[in-house]
């Protein structure tokens, strides 16, 4: 029995273990290794090593001068700033356009739900690669987006707020980045979005409702603060990946959308400048542990609060 | 009806009826399609300052009822009016009501405090008046202290106690509670029945609540609507609801109660004679019938007697059975006896346990003879 209970206890271990060791191989260790990268000097080809064992001495050598580099040089200054606001302005887009997606989505008839749902997920069961291209052809030239949008003038308010920089050109420009990853990254806010929303006790909304909100009052005073863990999983999803993606500039950016996963592919494969590489790659991701850190903590608290 | 079985004991009617219409439920049907109909042809009228109870098991409408009362649900016929004022229309943020919900609907991200003072911000009271307020309420159910707190943080009672402040606060014209106590154990819901009592009528609210439990509406409510698939059955005092229940449904729901069924077999003006099965009914108040209509008579355990030998008195041979003792439920207070009659057919028996020996009590097997008065009977045509 006692061997029984022993054996259980093991095989719990190795049920949580095998995830960490995951993430500790195929995590933690390429970040070290990155983060290495990023602090060695280049002797040729190779990397010199940062432990070096020399005449009964151990010294250890730290290249910091791409730190240093990278905050003097103003484009990754402005690249980084720049991936950050699209981001936002994904993160935000993707808010305004999920939120009532998955509000309405949560009361629909429980019966039309999974539909629903499935629809959501249905753009999935194509390649990211083939959707981001489609919408090249959407909104190039005469694409049927482009000529809805001049139809409907749009493009008027477009060029106003500076995002394309001519009338009927959309391709290349802010606008076609930021409508690439909101399509793209719509269905990581929905979804949190809707899970929390169905959670929500409709009685709640009722109680308000009996003391004499309006919907709209309900909404804001009793719906929005009662989501805000959605909305923050939700941004978190869209935000994170938005900050370091590449795919989509590459595909539907242009020369004045700068993001920092396109820096990287050009300091790894066209400058060849590994470690430069790295260290932009280590500061992205400090960048957003940042973040990640504020939603743990507020995640933290609010299973405090569910306790 | 020749036989007019459900002639009220003297001194019930008086107070069946309203003062004067305060909410007047008028012919109300709600239909949600699907075959049945949640609430049937609903009249009520509720007086000011009453407490008055629907009363029904699960499904039976009084919800749905509630809700339409509150605004959220809208009746498919019939109309509701307040002081003569028709509702229609009027959704549940604009009506003066509240309601008390079953689970409470605190709001989970507000304190006590914030839970209290929702309403009355949505209505726009200036902040030194809605403090004063919200202190005052605070008082009356006791929560002064637990103002910052978050509802998680209360006792299911403390819970209960804020969302009836919730409510109060905003001095509606009518308070509606749904299951007020169902969330809390019984002990607790003994105690706070009497509490909620006395908040309710020291504010001085009129209120309509809605229980599925006999005990709740018996000691809240001044009167009670028996409800059943939609229909109200019979609307009353607890005394007469569970003294002269109208329909054999009423008298089985509210409380325990033997039926057995028979027929009138002799009229004469002071008393009728109803034959049953095991024994003949001598029933002595101002009832009628023709000889040989089928009816039911309902009596409750706590009013018949027992007794060892057969009984001698002054209505021989009729108000006694023999039995023998089947089953014997001791609930401490009282002692209810399950005997077996001739016709194969059980009757319970409740005896007061007034002493705390059990020598020379009736045990398993024992043949008794149980006994009751003239006026203990409640006889029912439907």
């Amino acid at each position: 029995m006692k061997q029984f209970v022993a054996s259980l206890r093991s095989g719990r271990a190795a049920v949580i273990g095998i995830p960490y060791l995951w993430l500790l191989v195929f995590f933690l260790l390429p970040f070290l290794i990155v983060l290495k990268i990023s602090v060695s000097d280049v002797d040729g080809v190779r990397f010199k090593d940062v432990l070096s064992f020399a005449e009964g001495a151990m010294s250890l050598t730290l290249k910091y001068s791409n730190y240093i580099f990278i905050t003097q040089d103003e484009l990754y200054f402005k690249t980084y700033i720049s991936s950050l606001t699209f981001a936002a302005v994904t993160t935000i887009f993707c808010l305004m356009i999920g939120y009532p997606f998955a509000y309405f989505m949560a009361r629909a008839k429980s019966t039309v739900q999974p539909a629903l749902l499935m629809l959501v997920m249905l753009p999935f069961w194509t390649s990211f690669l083939l959707r981001v291209y489609a919408w090249k052809g959407l909104l190039s030239e005469h694409g049927w987006v482009a000529d809805l949008l001049t139809f409907l003038k749009v493009d008027h308010l477009l060029l106003a707020a500076g995002l394309i920089p001519a009338l009927d050109r959309y391709m290349n420009t802010p606008f076609s980045l930021v409508v690439g990853m909101v399509y793209c990254y719509l269905p990581f806010m929905i979804l949190p979005l809707y899970g929390n929303l169905a959670k929500l006790d409709v009685s709640l909304l009722e109680a308000a409702q009996d003391l004499g909100a309006t919907p709209f009052t309900t909404f804001w005073k009793i719906t929005v603060p009662l989501s805000r863990a959605g909305i923050i999983a939700g941004s978190m999803l869209v935000f994170i990946p938005c900050v370091g993606e590449f795919v989509i500039p590459e595909l539907l950016g242009g020369p004045q959308t700068l993001m920092i996963g396109r820096v990287l592919w050009d300091e790894f494969f066209s400058n060849n400048d590994w470690p430069m590489a790295s260290t932009v790659a280590v500061v992205m991701i400090l960048l957003i542990i940042v973040p990640l850190a504020i939603f743990n903590r507020y995640q933290a608290q609010t299973q405090e609060v569910r306790r | 009806m020749t036989l007019s079985a459900s002639i009220p004991a003297p001194a019930a009617s008086t107070s069946a009826q309203p003062k004067q219409a305060f909410l007047e439920i008028q012919d109300v049907v709600k239909d949600f399609g699907g075959g049945a109909v949640a609430v049937n042809h609903v009249s009520i009228s509720i007086a000011q300052g009453e407490i008055f109870a629907l009363l029904g098991s699960s499904g039976c409408g009084k919800t749905t009822l509630l809700r339409m009362l509150a605004g959220f649900e809208t009746p498919t016929s019939g109309r509701i009016l307040l002081e003569g004022k028709d509702l229609a229309g009027l959704p549940p943020y604009d009506r003066p009501f509240n309601m008390m919900f079953q689970s409470y609907a605190l709001f989970p991200h507000l304190t006590v405090w914030d839970n209290i003072a929702f309403g009355l911000r949505r209505d726009g009271m200036p902040k030194d008046q809605m403090s004063e307020r919200i202190e005052s309420m605070l008082k009356l159910v006791q929560l002064t202290k637990f103002a910052k707190r978050k509802p998680h943080q209360l006792s299911g009672g403390q819970q209960q106690r804020v969302a009836l402040a919730r409510c109060l606060v905003k001095r509606p014209q009518m308070l509606l509670l749904d299951e007020p106590l169902g969330a809390l154990d019984k002990k607790l819901r003994e105690e706070t029945q009497i509490e909620l009592v006395n908040i309710i009528e020291e504010v001085g609210v009129t209120c309509v609540m809605v229980t599925h439990d006999q005990e709740e509406a018996m000691t809240m409510a001044s009167r009670i609507a028996v409800m059943s698939e939609g229909r109200v059955l019979q609307i009353g005092t607890p005394a007469d609801i569970y003294e002269t229940p109208a329909t054999r449904f009423v008298a089985d729901f509210i409380g325990n109660v033997n039926l057995m069924d028979g027929i009138v077999a002799d009229d004469e003006p002071d008393h009728v004679v109803i034959r049953c099965a095991d024994c003949s009914h001598y029933v002595g108040h101002g009832i009628t019938g023709t000889i040989g209509m089928p009816v039911a008579v309902a009596i409750r355990p706590e009013k018949i007697r027992l007794s060892a030998t057969e009984p001698q008195d002054e209505h021989a041979p009729h108000n006694k059975l023999r039995g023998k003792v089947k089953d014997i439920s001791y609930f401490g207070s009282f002692t209810v006896y399950h005997l077996l009659l001739d016709s194969g057919a059980v009757i319970r028996v409740s005896e007061s346990n007034v002493s705390r020996y059990r020598e020379g009590q009736l045990t398993w097997g024992d043949t008794v003879w149980a006994s009751w008065t003239p006026t203990a009977q409640v006889v029912l045509t439907q």
